[in-house]
């Protein structure tokens, strides 16, 4: 990502508490960084995965049980929660990996409603009342985190070095194998990628930073549920993607944030929430479809002249664009 | 002799359900050649092609590549050495550069394709040869345009140009010329000629005008089965192939 946005981002980041609730503005970066760690897999890989929400309840309840019980120093804590979540992840993905399309989402399901249900009946989650009263701790046996500044600028570090490493994955050799196989996956096998074993470290890596975000939201919540590990979770992070822009870089952040803060400033008409998000995911997708970042993009490289146009179902020539449109997301 | 030949397959087999898509099929390629396997509509050259290069396995029979048997082996695996295949419908990554997909052939040749804590900065190094390439296939000028916006004839021009990088031993083209006006037909007959120096190629072909220019040696398919083999000449005038054409569909 280009270094003028990292500054503007980060300097956003260090000023929000100033101006909004530090609780809520963790509350969207947790989300943030979950849609962004599921947009790895959607939108670089083309994988849909339906269980997403497996991996950040799942490290939400680790995290909270091995601080509160176990007496985990924090940081450690959610280092174990995102390794939960990769290993859930590494678990899940063998068994669908396999699988396309449709098949792929239902075994995701699947497994994260078998997850569900032992988050349901095991007896360190506390069933329905959910884990309780996880303590913040101290980072690093210094840095008081009760306190709500703190405990702000340390998610704010967690957030802006997972989307860091997703920004990374998305640039490196390795993410430009996984944007070939969501092009072309029978070229990208001709060419002798082991198709699977990308899928597989793709859906681990973005299982590990789903548990991140989940972990880390154990702990500014103090507090672990059901709802974490829930279906509806799994979908919400689908349509904060969606939202955002799929296969964009910012795009899930941006979604995750109009999806939370829809939550939150419509929580007094209660129920209604979920039919005001109903409505607008539909006008999103009727007028743009490519999400708010992806609409946004393509206009800007309108802008340029080079005007990228839809996919064309070959047979007739195209006239070429200029070079130098760049040609990454 | 049997050193020479780059690809053999002994009683191939393929079932469907009952249904036998391909019926003891014995195979020869003979290493630096350009080999083309024709026949009618439906004959099992698309089936026998999956089955050569993985997609599909055989039910019954043996593969061998370069003396070793790889009846059980990953498209992917035998990718690695060296026996790359086309698509019949042109089969590129759409929205990347054409430069881009040249050097994602180059990347899985050159490895370090895991690094996922690498800058894409370090792909560069293979920009030099990824743009050779295109120069070979006349697409230099196109290195920064999608593929998707590329014409049809270039678009087969760029797989050509991908398959290339991986620096192939055999290539198997599945209809390189399906589909195209008979310019780019020609443009694209040119350039097989060119590329196929020092290389093996397999290809299936419609087009006979294409087969009876660029093949050595023909393999005439109908119902699964071997119906004749030959260079053009003899088996353009086997009266069991034309019976098979006239009756059959019209190539």
């Amino acid at each position: 990502m280009n270094r003028w946005l990292w500054i503007v981002l980060i300097a956003l980041g260090l000023a929000a508490p100033y101006v909004l609730y530090p609780v809520f503005v963790m509350k969207l970066l947790c989300f943030a960084l979950f849609a962004c760690a599921f947009n790895l897999l959607l939108g670089y890989t083309g994988l849909l995965s339906f269980g997403h929400a497996a991996f950040f309840g799942g490290a939400a309840y680790v995290c909270g049980h091995a601080l509160k019980v176990w007496g985990l120093p924090t940081e450690l804590g959610i280092l174990l929660g995102a390794a939960v979540g990769g290993l859930l992840g590494l678990v899940f993905g063998s068994l669908a990996i396999r699988r396309q399309g449709i098949y792929f989402a239902m075994i995701t399901l699947a497994l994260a409603q078998i997850v569900y249900f032992v988050a349901l009946k095991s007896p360190f989650t506390g069933g329905e009342d959910g884990l309780q009263g996880i303590p913040r701790g101290k980072l690093f046996g210094v840095i008081d985190l009760e306190d709500s500044l703190n405990m702000y600028y340390f998610v704010l570090a967690i957030f802006l070095a997972g989307f860091w490493l997703i920004d990374r994955i998305v640039d490196s050799p390795f993410g430009q194998v996984l944007k070939a196989i969501r092009e072309n996956e029978p070229r990208a096998l001709s060419l002798g990628y082991d198709v699977s074993r990308f899928k597989l470290a793709a859906f681990v890596m973005s299982a590990t930073l789903s548990g991140l975000a989940g972990a880390t939201k154990a702990v500014v919540f103090q507090f672990a549920s059901l709802t974490d590990v829930h279906w509806a979770t799994s979908g919400e992070v689908i349509l904060m993607t969606l939202l955002g822009g799929l296969g964009t870089i910012l795009g899930p952040m941006v979604g995750a944030f109009t999806v939370v803060s829809l939550h939150s400033k419509l929580s007094a008409i209660g129920s209604w929430v979920t039919v005001i998000i109903g409505i607008t995911f539909i006008v999103c997708v009727l007028l743009f479809r490519r999400g708010f970042v992806g609409e946004l993009q393509h206009l800007l490289r309108g802008q340029f002249g080079a005007e990228p146009g839809k996919p064309q179902a070959g047979g007739k020539p195209v006239a070429v664009a200029q070079p130098g449109s760049g040609g990454k997301h | 002799m049997a050193d020479d030949f780059i690809l053999q397959t002994r009683d191939l087999v393929k079932e469907f359900k009952g249904f036998t898509a391909v019926d003891r099929v014995n195979l020869n390629v003979r290493r630096g050649t350009i080999h083309a396997l024709i026949g009618p509509n439906g004959a099992g050259k698309t089936t026998v092609f999956n089955l050569l290069t993985k997609f599909l396995q055989p039910s019954r029979g043996v593969i061998v590549y370069n003396g070793r048997d790889i009846t059980r082996s990953g498209p992917a695996e035998i990718a690695k050495h060296g026996l790359i295949r086309s698509f019949q419908i042109s089969s590129v990554f759409p929205h990347m550069t054409a430069l881009e997909n040249v050097r994602l052939a180059l990347q899985a040749k050159h490895g370090g394709s895991y690094q996922f804590w690498r800058p894409g900065k370090v792909l560069e190094r293979h920009n030099a040869k990824a743009m050779e390439l295109l120069q070979a296939v006349g697409l230099e000028e196109f290195a920064q345009v999608p593929a998707v916006e590329l014409s049809y004839g270039r678009k087969r021009a760029l797989e050509i140009a991908t398959t290339l990088a991986m620096d192939p031993e055999l290539m198997l083209l599945d209809e390189p010329t399906q589909g195209m006006g008979t310019e780019d037909v020609g443009v694209i007959t040119e350039l097989l000629r060119r590329v196929a120096k020092g290389r093996t190629v397999l290809m299936v072909e419609h087009n006979l005008g294409v087969v009876s220019t660029l093949a050595d040696r023909i393999t005439v398919l109908q119902r699964g089965a071997v119906l004749a083999e030959g260079s053009y000449q003899e088996v353009s005038t086997n009266p069991e192939v034309i019976n098979a054409y006239m009756g059959g569909a019209h190539a």
